[in-house]
This record gives C-alpha cells, sequence and structure tokens, in this order.
C-alpha cells in the first residue's frame, strides 16, 4: 500500500515536471549565449493554446505540438530581434512578450474553454523496461514527449560541452568581442540559441494543454515560465541538473494533490512550488558563489560591435 | 637573426594610411613595412596612433585611405578572420579570452579546421608542442582566470601561432608582466624571429626598444617620424623623435634639510580582502618636504598600505599619526579633512566620477563648503572659475571644463586628479602608481608637479613598481617585501642592485640612512 503510494507519486511527478524540463533546457541555451529571455512564460502559453487549436482542428496531435513549437519559436525570434538586432533591454522585452502571450492566447483560447481535446498523447511503455519491478512503472510508462525531452538533456549536454558549437555558444554568453575576434558570427548563434529555447518553451507548453492537463484553461501556465527562470540558475546553466531541478518541483507538485485530501489548507499548498523556489535559488545561488560558477558574463547585455 | 644588410624579404607594406576618428587624425599618411625576421618596434606616446595602425592591418578598424601589401600582394583586411586568414595574428594589450574557460577551449574557439565533435582532443597535443618548441609553458586543461598575466599572454600567443601568424603584433606586452615572464617573453620573440617570422611590438618604453627591437618606427601625433635600425640609434635620439624635444631624465633634487615629522607608522599590521595578513610589524617616517619612495614587487602589502593611512581599510593594530596626532582607523572623510591628498591606483574607478563633469571632479573633495557650496546650494560661478583657473594651471588638455571626465586621455585624468587633490596645499600626499601607463610627456609633467608639492613642504609617500621613477625622484627609499619594510635607504647612495634584491626579500639587517 504504502510501496503502491510511492511508486504512484513518483511516476507522476516526471510528466508534472516535463514541461519545467522543455523551457529549462531552452532557457539554459538562450542564457549560454548571453541573452536573457524573461519571455518564457508567454512562450509556453502561446505553444500551449495553438497546440491545443490545432490539434483540435486537424485531429492530429503530432500536428498540434508542432505548430505549438513553432509559435514558442516564433516568439523567441520576436525576442531575438528585439534585445539582439535592435539591442532592446532584455528584461523589458521578455517581460513584454510574457504579457503579450498571456493575453494573446486568452484571446485566441476563449472558444477552446471546457472543449475536451480530440486526441490524447498516447502512454508507450517501452518493452521490456517497464516490467523492471518498481523503476519500470516509474520511469518507463510514459507518453513520447517524456521520452523526447529526457534524450534532449544528453544530447543538449553534450553539443553544449563536447563540440565546438558548444564552445562557439558558450564564448558568445562569456566574451562575445573575442568571438566575433576570431570569426563566430556573434548575432547568427545568440539568434539560434532565443530561437531554440522558445521552441523548447513552445513543446513545454503544448505538453500541458495536449497531454498533461489537458484541455485549454486560460493562464493555465500559472508562473511555470517564472519557475523556469529560477531553475536555470539552479541548474547552474547545465543540462543534466536541470532534469534534478525539474521533477524535484513535479513531485512538490504532486504533493501538492496528495495532501489536499489530508485536509491540508489549499491556499498553503498553492504556495509550495514557490517557496520551493525560493528554497532552491537559496541553495542553488551559495553552490554557484562556492563553485565559482557565475551565469554567463555577457548576460543580457546586447552585443555590438563598436569603433573606437 | 639576420645580420644587418642581408634582412629579410618584406612581408607586410602598409602604405600611406588615413584613419580619421570623430576630431583627430590618428593615422595621417603612415606607410610602414615589416621584414621577415625581424622585431619591429613600433614606438610612440599614448595616442600617437600605434595601436590604430595596428588594428587596421588586423582588419578591426577600414583604413580611411592607404594600401596594405602583403607579400607583394595587394589586400583588403575587413575583419580578424581575413587578417588571421593572411597569417597576421594580434596580441591585444588587453587580452581577448573567455575567462571561465579552459585554456584548450580558448584556442579551439572559432578554428573552423578543429573536429566538430570533441575538438579539444587534437588541440590539447598541439598546445604542449608549441610550449615546448617557444618556451611557452601552460597547461590546456587550466581555466583562463586561474592564470597569471604572463600566461595569459603565453595563450593568446599560442592562439595566433595556432592559427598559423607568420607576422605577429604584440600591443604593450610587457605592461603586465613581471620583470621575469619579461625576459621569459623576449627569449620566445627571438625564438619565433629566428625561424622567420616577423613581429611587431608596440611600447613606449624605451628601455624594451633598446633590449629586444632589431628595427624601430616611430609615430608621433598619428605621423611616422622614421624607421630606423637598433644598432643606429640611441636612447635620446628616440626621445627626441617621439616627443619631439628633449625630456629630463634626471630630475635630481637639493637635499632636503631636517624638517617636522609629518607621518608616523608605527608597529602597523593589517589583513588584505582574503583576510590574510598583509601587512606585518611596518614603521617608517616621512617628513615635511620629502619624498618617500615605497618600492616593493606588486601584491608585497604596497595596496593595503595606501589604503589604511588614506582610511580606507582597518588597521588590526599599530598607529598611523599625522602631525602628532592619532587617525588610526579615522574615516576617510576626517583623514581628508586634516590634510591628507590621495592619489589612488586605479584613477578612473576611484580617483574620479567618469561620467560627471570635469568642473564637477575638480570639486569632489570641496563641494561640502564654501565658497563651493552655501548651504543647500552650489555656487556655480565659483565652481566654474574654479575649473577654469586649475585647468589652465594644471594644462589639463579637455574639449571644455562641462565635458564628462572620461573622455580625457589617461595623463590628462591624473592631472585632474593632482589638480584636485593637490590644489589645497595638502601637508601628506600619498601616490599610488601615479606614472602607471602614462606616456613620456605627462609623466614629466606628473612628477614635476610632485616635486613642486615636496618643495612647498608636502610629505610625500611615493608607492611605484617602476624603479627608475623611485630612483628619479624621491629622497629616501622604502623596500617592501611580504608585508614588511626590508630596507630604508637614501636614494643618493643607492644602487639599483641593491635594491632589487632587496624586493625579492634579501633583507637588511640595520637600515641604513634612517633620519
Amino acid at each position: 500500500m504504502i510501496l503502491e503510494f510511492i511508486v504512484a507519486a513518483l511516476k507522476a511527478a516526471i510528466p508534472a515536471g516535463t514541461p519545467l524540463l522543455f523551457g529549462t533546457l531552452g532557457e539554459i541555451y538562450a542564457e549560454r549565449s548571453g541573452v536573457l529571455n524573461l519571455g518564457v512564460e508567454g512562450m509556453m502559453i502561446m505553444g500551449a493554446v495553438t497546440g491545443f487549436g490545432v490539434t483540435l482542428a486537424t485531429g492530429n496531435v503530432w500536428l498540434g505540438i508542432t505548430f505549438a513549437a513553432m509559435a514558442g519559436g516564433l516568439l523567441g525570434l520576436v525576442h531575438a530581434f528585439l534585445s539582439i538586432t535592435l539591442r532592446a533591454n532584455q528584461v523589458v522585452s521578455g517581460l513584454a512578450l510574457t504579457m503579450f502571450g498571456l493575453g494573446m492566447s486568452g484571446m485566441l483560447g476563449k472558444r477552446y474553454i471546457g472543449t475536451p481535446p480530440p486526441c490524447r498523447l498516447r502512454v508507450a511503455p517501452i518493452p521490456l523496461l517497464r516490467d523492471i519491478p518498481f523503476l519500470g512503472p516509474i520511469l518507463f510508462q510514459h507518453d513520447p514527449l517524456v521520452y523526447l525531452s529526457v534524450l534532449l538533456v544528453p544530447l543538449l549536454w553534450f553539443v553544449l560541452f563536447k563540440t565546438r558549437a558548444g564552445i562557439s555558444i558558450r564564448s558568445v554568453g562569456e566574451a562575445p568581442a573575442t568571438a566575433d575576434a576570431l570569426g563566430v558570427n556573434v548575432f547568427l548563434v545568440r539568434y539560434l540559441c532565443v530561437f531554440l529555447g522558445g521552441v523548447l518553451a513552445g513543446l513545454g507548453g503544448a505538453y500541458l494543454s495536449l497531454v498533461y492537463v489537458p484541455a485549454w484553461i486560460e493562464g493555465m501556465t500559472a508562473g511555470a515560465g517564472w519557475i523556469v527562470i529560477a531553475l536555470t540558475i539552479f541548474a547552474m546553466w547545465s543540462p543534466g541538473r536541470a532534469l534534478i531541478g525539474a521533477y524535484l518541483f513535479g513531485a512538490v507538485k504532486v504533493l501538492q494533490y496528495r495532501l489536499q485530501p489530508l485536509g491540508v489548507s489549499p491556499n498553503l499548498l498553492n504556495m509550495l512550488p514557490f517557496i520551493f523556489t525560493i528554497i532552491v535559488l537559496l541553495a542553488g545561488t551559495g553552490e554557484v558563489i562556492r563553485k565559482r560558477i557565475g551565469a554567463p558574463s555577457a548576460l543580457s547585455i546586447p552585443y555590438a560591435r563598436e569603433e573606437k | 637573426m639576420p645580420e644587418r644588410g642581408e634582412r629579410g624579404e618584406v612581408v607586410v607594406s602598409m602604405r600611406g594610411i588615413v584613419k580619421r576618428f570623430p576630431g583627430v587624425v590618428a593615422n595621417d599618411q603612415v606607410d610602414f613595412e615589416v621584414r621577415a625576421g625581424e622585431i619591429h618596434a613600433l614606438l610612440g606616446e599614448n595616442g600617437a596612433g600605434k595601436t590604430t595602425l595596428m588594428n587596421i592591418l588586423y582588419g578591426l578598424y577600414s583604413p580611411d585611405e592607404g594600401e596594405i601589401y602583403i607579400r607583394d600582394k595587394r589586400v583588403t583586411i575587413s575583419s580578424p578572420r581575413d587578417a588571421i586568414e593572411l597569417g597576421i595574428g594580434m596580441v591585444h594589450q588587453h587580452f581577448m579570452l573567455v575567462y571561465p574557460h579552459t585554456v584548450a577551449e580558448n584556442i579551439v574557439l572559432g578554428l573552423s579546421s578543429a573536429d566538430f565533435f570533441f575538438p579539444l582532443r587534437e588541440v590539447r597535443g598541439k598546445i604542449t608542442e608549441f610550449s615546448e618548441r617557444y618556451g611557452l609553458k601552460v597547461d590546456p586543461e587550466a581555466k583562463i582566470w586561474q592564470l597569471s598575466a604572463g600566461e595569459q599572454q603565453r595563450v593568446e600567443i599560442i592562439k595566433a601561432l595556432y592559427r598559423g601568424a607568420d607576422v605577429l603584433i604584440l600591443d604593450e606586452p610587457t605592461s603586465m608582466l613581471a620583470p621575469g615572464e619579461i625576459e621569459e617573453l623576449f627569449t620566445t620573440l627571438r625564438r619565433m624571429a629566428e625561424e622567420g617570422r616577423a613581429i611587431v611590438f608596440i611600447t613606449h618604453k624605451l628601455d624594451e626598444v633598446m633590449a629586444i627591437s632589431d628595427c624601430v618606427t616611430v609615430l608621433r601625433r598619428g605621423k611616422a617620424v622614421a624607421t630606423v635600425e637598433k644598432s643606429r640609434t640611441n636612447k635620446q635620439h628616440l626621445t627626441r623623435m617621439m616627443v619631439g624635444r628633449e625630456v629630463l631624465f634626471r630630475l635630481r633634487r637639493k637635499p632636503v634639510e631636517e624638517g617636522q615629522i609629518v607621518l608616523e607608522v608605527k608597529g602597523l599590521h593589517a589583513l588584505n580582502d582574503k583576510g590574510l595578513p598583509a601587512l606585518k610589524d611596518l614603521s617608517f617616517i616621512v617628513r615635511e618636504g620629502e619624498i618617500l619612495g615605497v618600492a616593493g614587487v606588486a601584491g608585497n602589502g604596497q595596496r593595503e598600505l595606501v589604503e589604511v593611512i588614506t582610511g580606507l581599510r582597518q588597521a588590526t593594530e599599530g598607529q598611523v599619526v599625522l602631525l602628532g596626532e592619532n587617525i588610526t582607523n579615522c574615516s576617510p572623510g576626517e583623514i581628508i579633512g586634516r590634510g591628507v591628498a590621495h592619489i589612488p591606483e586605479e584613477r578612473i574607478r576611484m580617483g574620479l566620477v567618469p561620467g560627471m563633469s570635469v568642473a564637477e571632479n575638480l570639486i569632489l573633495k570641496a563641494y561640502r563648503r564654501s565658497p563651493c557650496s552655501q548651504r543647500l546650494f552650489l555656487n556655480h560661478t565659483f565652481i566654474d572659475q574654479h575649473a577654469e583657473r586649475l585647468i589652465s594651471e594644471y594644462e589639463i588638455a579637455t574639449p571644455s571644463k562641462d565635458a564628462p571626465a572620461k573622455l580625457l586621455s589617461g595623463g590628462n585624468i591624473q592631472k585632474l586628479i593632482l589638480a584636485r587633490e593637490t590644489s589645497e596645499e595638502p601637508v601628506l600626499i600619498v601616490a599610488a602608481h601615479p606614472t602607471y601607463g602614462l606616456d613620456v610627456g605627462a609623466t614629466e609633467r606628473i612628477r614635476q608637479l610632485l616635486l613642486e608639492q615636496s618643495k612647498r613642504g608636502a610629505a610625500i609617500l611615493l608607492v611605484s613598481e617602476d624603479l627608475e621613477e623611485i630612483m628619479t625622484i624621491s629622497d629616501r627609499i622604502a623596500v617592501m617585501f611580504e608585508g614588511r619594510v626590508v630596507g630604508i635607504v637614501d636614494t643618493a647612495g643607492a644602487e639599483v642592485e641593491e635594491i632589487g634584491s632587496m624586493m625579492v626579500g634579501a633583507g637588511k639587517e640595520q637600515e641604513r640612512g634612517r633620519s
């Protein structure tokens, strides 16, 4: 009985953390290239509404997911254009996109309220692995998007730390003038990273409206985009720790649902993720300072090649 | 190194280069040629256009007029990438490195020949190869921020060599190095020249030109004055070309008669930023009208000493006594009020407010009092007159008294600080590295200003890493090593070798010439 409860809770933590994982992986790339993207919340929710709408119209959930990613990527490009090409303040641009996304999705999604999705992503258990006792049900009985997000972790880590492209991305975020002097196209690298960040945020949003909930609810991201920003710091800008952080938050969210029937005040439970955010930030920054791993030095500073 | 008469082929030829920036002509019809196998010094005062000329060659600036030929082929260099492809490498004065990354990652950055996956594997081996061939010792796995300035410079040189540079430009390469590291750098440069590489060495230091170069081109106010072989010139000749007039090299002073003791430091102890002991039982005195030079290798407690005296750092033990009164651990404001002037080490960060005007910077110490202000209001008539008087008196070259101080050149910023600090006739001046990084003309002017102040009767504590400066203007020299004064000698009888050996810790038991 107790064991079943634990298995069920842990199994539920993974899908609950998956939107955060997508978002955090994307934000890590954007920030590694030196662009702070506070528009994650807006990109996620635009992904959620677009994915839901396209699925409803076409009846194809994969088409919905693709369009959600594109919607997030498009907003990412807007942020890139404002903050890289026009060198606008990244904080202002990001906040504007979040507000735009929240408002726009509310308007677009009005007619979807209360409509169930026509189809949903099926759980695809992995043969053999699913039968491992205890671990099997927790790790290997999920839908394809969960597997995709998990596969992205080593892939994005490898690109960032073991390829020439990764060295370029990290250098652009630390010392853009140096990278520029060595022939790296600073603007292109930043555009690509911010675009990728938007795409992944859009996927995270689609996961919410098409798999996790699944339905369209106005404002359904409910601050997930902001938790992503905190998780990026907790992850110390590294994909591996993003996975741990995202699932920790997933567990907190599950706890929220499991404790409610036991009579704990729902208001208190609603605060849980954000209390946990503060704890995570405290722990994360402590470690950042100890290990001398700071944010990328050029984070949130627009780059311009200047003559004297 | 080729003998005279059998010089290498011309690798780089810049002809009639003109570069204009708003309000100035940085390069005016400059011709410049470098040959294979030679170390070519590019000599000139700050602002003479040396760096601009080389930035043009490296593709960072595009020239307004003129032509560049590499091995007799006309080329257009519009970006550093073009320059790298033509075999030109440049080591900037402020290193272009990614500090949190490793040496290997820095070298591979932007290198299209490296593998896409695991690019660092092959690089590590090659770094070791370069290290051994040229004596450029550096660990490929070390992070840049962990390295000394000398090691960082080696990374820059390897970076250029890795990209196949056979023309290597070094901008003021010795300015951040310790004396031992300078010798190592020179050895490396000689070895590279022997292999047929052309080395361009930008500097404003004559000693270095005489020590390392085969050939010298002198720039003055954006124009090439002359190109001469080193063996056919000397320091005086070069100075004349560089400055356009003779400069005093020895500002020998009249002996000072015994004056009143102005500053007395007794058994001083203090900690550094890391909380470790930086000053250990330090004692000395400075008299009225005297300049006490504090010599020593950087990081032996000089900075902490200056900060304790000026109230910026707490002493843990001991006393600082000014004119018989104990000022230990008083606030900087109180210490200023008692007539102590401070010419700080980091002149832009600590010496002025870069965004404020020259006139405002000149009253930073006096604005709280009459005549600068009455009650809540500033007296602008007085402030303007005050600024105009000091600008002309101290020869501060500025577009106007209302221009932001950050627009001034290094020498003029220092003159501004001296004007503010000395115009109120302080009893004690604490000057930290007052001529660091300044050109010959400004250096001379600053030294003269300090001498004038001491003639007036101010006591001066002069902290400098430039031994020549200390020997030139101070009356006595205190040598610091590991937070202690290892000896105090009279300048008149002092030998450079003796002071040099004290600087590296060969302490003296009895202090000579302590009055």
